[in-house]
This record gives structure tokens, C-alpha cells and sequence, in this order.
């Protein structure tokens, strides 16, 4: 109980800070209670569930954002942990039964930032900070062949 | 241009193959590797530290092989580099004039012999090609200027043999769509899983956006088939095909006849631009198959013209 009681309250760190980021740790906090047990969420700050058919591909030992490697095993299970599904095998099927963003599985997602780890997805999506990709990325029409 | 380029641009028929691991010997043992094999191919794989074992570097084997008068296609995989020695790679690959680039996500360092490594993935390779494509219009990541600006020609891998396959066509799509004009397909001893990857990449006009290029593996024993078998990933090989080898007298041979089944399968397929050869025998053994495919020799092909007996 002790225990529970003691990952409820804040961080020192956090206690500290100012009251902006405080918010946002909390936010953050709470993001995580909800998409960690659903989804496994590890927190990149750059949700992109809803184009992997709600499956988090940040738990892909390669944490590839585009789609399965090639080493998929034949039962559909991962090549580094064979005792687990194939995020991307999962993300593939549950994609098809959705009703909404099918198609969204095709896009292609830009590199994460690693600056976001940690931080809100809630947040970085209502800021669009969670969109902003380096100058060099290419973007829209740019990436039509 | 390089000759890839120009060929996949022309249409013509491509053989590519891998040069084997390079770890000592410097540059004749590059030349040793490729003497019996080199007049049948367009263009020589320089692999990434294939399997996840350490080797010499795809940028320095690449520029061995431009020295040796042989056009490289360099690797590169995302496993062990993050997003800025990507970018240094290419752009001194560039500086080196190789054009040929493929991208690989990359086996996990848990495949290789020094599984404690940190993997590092910063991309994957739909990234990777995109972010080379970035570099090709003359731009760093950051947006960087770079002049001048390099060129190259992208391609990447797909596996047909793993799943899920219905998926793979559309993954091979997106990295149609991240700058890939050709693709060598995993080693496949499932031919109706590179069939049914091949006809539906023609169905859906893929073919026809990026050169399909299926691998075929030339073995020499038994041992060797059940190591790819179990240990590299990806790779299903049907139980029957490594009993055949091993009830064979002569496994040599028999992996032989089974690479050549599987290379006519392929060659006879829609949309198939090429064949890219990984042999493991100690003549290579890719002479010999062409030979037996009625693949010309690479200048006969440039002199008198070849295309591939698809079947309709």
C-alpha cells in the first residue's frame, strides 16, 4: 500500500519545477496509467496508434514505426522474442478490422523525435508539436513518386 | 548514372549478387572473391554486417570494389548506426561515386555474435530511403544545404517469405513511395510465397514503379541449409527441402539443383527485373547457374540484348 501510495505522489524533480511543467508531467502521468495497461504505451510523446490498428509499435524490439521486418517468424511471432506477436503481424490484422483510419497503416511515419520520450502525447497532439518533423523531411506531396 | 541504373531505366535484365564477407586480405582478397563470378554480374552487393556479425565496412568494401573496376551496391542497415552516420555514409559514399544504395532495417544484434550490443534503429528503412532521398535533393535531415548534390539510386529488401503476407506488397509499396526503384526480395525456398508476392505486386501496378529482383541462395551442404534454416532470420525453409539435401549422395549438388528450381521459378514470374545470387560455395557456383539458366555472360547481354522467359 505503502508502494502505491509512493508512485501516486509527485517526484521530487517534479515537486520542484515550475507549475507549466508540473502540469504537464501530471498530464503525462496520466496518459501513461491509461495507455500503459491498454497498449503498452512507452511513452514517445508521438502517439501514431491510430494508424498500427490501435497496437503501440514503440514495444517492437526494433521499435520500427513503418512495418514489420523481415524476420517475422512463420507463426507470425518476432524474431527477437520469439514468445511474443509480431507487433507489426497484430498491427496489420487489427488495422483491416477497424472501422475508421484503415488506410493509415501506408503512411509513412516520420523518425521519432527523441526529444519527446517521456512527455504527453495528449499534449504534443493539441500543440501539434507532435507533427513537427525536421526541415529536411519530406512532406504532403513532396513524398508522391 | 550508374549501370543498375541505367539498365532497371532500360528495362534490361539485372544480375546482382553478393560479395562475401570481407575480413582480412585487403583488396586481393576482394579480387579473389569476385573473379569467378564477376562476368555474370552487373553490380556486387557490399553487405552490412549481414546476420548481425561484424565485418569489414559496406563504405569500405564499396570503394574495394569501384577500385577493382566492379560497380558496388552498398548496404546499408539501420541496426548500428543512428540517423547522423547514416547521413555521414551516404554522403561520403557519394564522395566515393557509388550510386547504388540499399536500404536494410537490419537482422537484430540477438541473430549475430555479439547479441550484448546495443541495437540501434534509429530508423527503419522506409526512414532510411527517405532520409537518402532528402540527401539526393540536396538537403541534410536538418535541411542543411549539401552542394553539390549527390545522386543515387535507392532500393531496398523485402521478405515475400515472412509474414504477414498479405501485407508485405503494401510495406514493399511504401517503400516504392520513399524512393526505392528496386527491390531485392528475401531468399525464398517458399516459391508459392514469392509467387503470390510477385503476382500481386504486378496486379497492383507495383512492378511496374519498382524492379523486382528475387534472391536465390546457392548452398553446399546440409549444415549449411539448416543454419539459414534456424539461425538467419526470416528465412522458412520447408522440412522436405532440407531432407532432400540430406538424403542426397551429393549435398554439393543437390543445393545446386534446388537453387536452379527455384531461379527458373522465379525468372518464369511477371515483372521480374533480375536475380541477385548469395552463394556460399567456393567457385561461387553463379557462372555455373547462369549457364545452366541460359543466362548470358553480362557483356554477351549489352552486345546481343537478353529478357527473361516470364510466363504469362
Amino acid at each position: 500500500m505503502r508502494k502505491f501510495a509512493a508512485a501516486l505522489a509527485p517526484a521530487p524533480a517534479l515537486a520542484q519545477s515550475p507549475a507549466p511543467a508540473r502540469a504537464a508531467a501530471l498530464v503525462a502521468r496520466a496518459e501513461h496509467a491509461v495507455k500503459g495497461p491498454v497498449w503498452g504505451c512507452q511513452m514517445c510523446g508521438q502517439c501514431v496508434l491510430h494508424s498500427t490498428g490501435l497496437t503501440c509499435p514503440m514495444n517492437c524490439p526494433k521499435t520500427l514505426r513503418n512495418g514489420p521486418c523481415g524476420g517475422v517468424r512463420p507463426d507470425g511471432h518476432c524474431e527477437v522474442k520469439p514468445e511474443m506477436r509480431c507487433v507489426w503481424t497484430a498491427a496489420y490484422e487489427r488495422s483491416e478490422r477497424l472501422p475508421v483510419w484503415r488506410g493509415h497503416i501506408d503512411e509513412l511515419r516520420p523518425p521519432v523525435d527523441n526529444r519527446l520520450r517521456g512527455t504527453s502525447a495528449w499534449i504534443n497532439l493539441i500543440t501539434g508539436r507532435d507533427r513537427k518533423t525536421p526541415a529536411g523531411w519530406p512532406l504532403g506531396a513532396d513524398v508522391e513518386t | 548514372m550508374s549501370r543498375l541504373e541505367r539498365k532497371l531505366a532500360a528495362r534490361e535484365f539485372v544480375v546482382t549478387a553478393e560479395l562475401p564477407v570481407i575480413d582480412g586480405g585487403a583488396h586481393a582478397e576482394i579480387e579473389r572473391q569476385l573473379a569467378p563470378m564477376e562476368a555474370f554480374v552487373d553490380a556486387f552487393n557490399a553487405t552490412d554486417n549481414p546476420s548481425a556479425h561484424a565485418h569489414c565496412s559496406p563504405l569500405a568494401v564499396a570503394i574495394g570494389l569501384i577500385q577493382a573496376g566492379v560497380e558496388p551496391v552498398m548496404q546499408l542497415s539501420c541496426r548500428d548506426r543512428n540517423r547522423l552516420a547514416l547521413e555521414a555514409d551516404l554522403i561520403g559514399a557519394a564522395m566515393h561515386g557509388i550510386e547504388n544504395i540499399c536500404c536494410l532495417t537490419g537482422d537484430d544484434v540477438s541473430a549475430g555474435d555479439e547479441p550484448e550490443a546495443r541495437r540501434v534503429f534509429d530508423l527503419d528503412a522506409p526512414q532510411l530511403l527517405s532520409l537518402a532521398r532528402t540527401l539526393q535533393r540536396g538537403r541534410y535531415l536538418s535541411g542543411r544545404p549539401i552542394t553539390p548534390h549527390p545522386h543515387f539510386l535507392l532500393g531496398a529488401v523485402e521478405n515475400p517469405g515472412a509474414p504477414p503476407y498479405k501485407y508485405r506488397v503494401r510495406r514493399a509499396a511504401m517503400k516504392a513511395l520513399a524512393g526505392a526503384r528496386y527491390l531485392q526480395l528475401q531468399i525464398c525456398y517458399r516459391s508459392e510465397l514469392l509467387e503470390r508476392f510477385v503476382r500481386s505486386a504486378a496486379e497492383t501496378g507495383l512492378s511496374e514503379r519498382v524492379a523486382l529482383i528475387p534472391s536465390i541462395c546457392i548452398l553446399r551442404s546440409v549444415g549449411g541449409m539448416r543454419f539459414i534454416a534456424t539461425r538467419v532470420p526470416g528465412i522458412d525453409v520447408p522440412p522436405e527441402t532440407i531432407a532432400r539435401v540430406e538424403r542426397a549422395r551429393d549435398a554439393e549438388s543437390e543445393c545446386f539443383e534446388i537453387a536452379y528450381e527455384l531461379a527458373s521459378h522465379a525468372l518464369a514470374q511477371p515483372g521480374v527485373a533480375g536475380l541477385h545470387f548469395i552463394s556460399f560455395r567456393k567457385d561461387a557456383g553463379i557462372a555455373k547457374l547462369c549457364a545452366r539458366l541460359g543466362i548470358p555472360p553480362r557483356v554477351e547481354r549489352e552486345t546481343n540484348g537478353y529478357s527473361a522467359p516470364v510466363a504469362v
